[in-house]
């Protein structure tokens, strides 16, 4: 097996935790090939650090804007009054 | 002519058993199921559940497609919008998350595409298929990493770093990636949503983290643990 070649099937050796224990060249050229393997454990990571990374939270004052807009259209939709829906 | 039309008969047949199957394994794994059915039959309070679990999700994922915060605002009332109009039409076909999260991408890509002046542009673009024929750029800049990625995470400057460089891949890329790897939706999933083949989703996957590995390890790598890649010139015994 070549770079190339584990380039290629880069995907599954990241996604599948089984791969390499499947795929017993990609385990046996990774062994064999620093550079490919600090590009598979680069890949792991810039992965990792988008999941960890950033979490979005939207302004508070958006949020109860937005909400009373949906509360409008659900009413308009179910033809429910405020009353009728909280009793 | 009679066999042929048995054998897709029987297809039909296992092909209709299969997809039940497909949606009783949903709906026994979907978690967000029973808020659903509680606000279809007009349970407001039910939705309003629904809309706390998945706002600040539907806000992030509009703010890394547009890189904008009144558009990804924008994007999340049309998207609770859209489901409250379509509350009916939701048939169990995948799970509520995927079915809310494949609303918000499509609003998010709409405006995108407004907002570059591309009205007409599908996102099953022939030039950017063409371009997933080319061969696959070689890593690079290969090197360990100063931290690991939980730690990284935590400092500040990271924020910036990502989103800029998840700004520069391009749409296409940037909204599998996002999709994939940052919302963990499944290859499958993802296809659907943006109702493109299986094999697009992966070289789209594949082309956006590469991108992303070599951007990231330019910034984050140790430039004395610096590799030199020798490609396919570099056969490997096996």
């Amino acid at each position: 097996m070549t770079c190339d070649e584990l380039l290629i099937a880069l995907n599954e050796v990241v996604d599948s935790e089984t791969a390499l224990e499947i795929y017993k060249e990609f385990a046996a050229h990774l062994s064999n090939c620093n550079p490919c393997q600090v590009v598979l454990d680069n890949i792991r990571q810039t992965i990792t650090l988008f999941q960890a990374g950033q979490e979005y939270h939207m302004p508070p004052s958006f949020q109860e804007k937005y909400q009373q807009i949906i509360e409008s259209k659900w009413d308009e939709k179910f033809h429910k009054s405020k009353n009728e829906k909280n009793s | 002519m009679i066999v042929v039309a048995e054998e897709y008969s029987l297809n039909n047949s296992r092909k209709n058993e299969l997809e039940s199957l497909i949606k009783q394994k949903i709906s026994v794994d979907d978690e967000d199921l029973p808020l659903w059915q509680e606000a279809k039959d007009g349970n407001f309070k039910a939705f309003q559940e629904l809309m706390n679990r998945f706002q600040n999700r539907v806000y992030g994922l509009a703010f890394r497609i547009l890189n904008n915060p009144q558009d990804a605002e924008d994007i999340v009332q049309q998207t609770f919008l859209t489901l409250v109009e379509q509350i009916d039409r939701y048939r169990g076909e995948s799970k509520v998350k995927t079915w809310i999260l494949g609303i918000a991408t499509n609003h998010a890509l709409k405006l995108l595409r407004k907002r570059k002046g591309q009205y007409y542009t599908s996102f099953n673009d022939r030039n950017l298929d063409s371009i997933n024929h080319e061969p696959l750029p070689h890593p690079e800049y290969i090197a360990v990493w100063r931290d690991n990625p939980e730690n990284l995470a935590t400092q500040k400057e990271l924020k910036i770093l990502l989103s800029e460089s998840l700004n520069r891949l391009e749409e296409a890329y940037r909204t599998v990636f996002i999709l994939r790897d940052i919302e963990g939706l499944s290859t499958e999933e993802t296809a659907n949503i943006l109702d493109i083949s299986l094999s697009n989703v992966k070289i789209r996957l594949l082309r956006a983290r590469l991108q992303l590995r070599e951007d990231l390890t330019k910034k984050l790598g140790i430039e004395a643990t610096r590799l030199i890649s020798t490609h396919s010139e570099h056969p490997i015994s096996k």
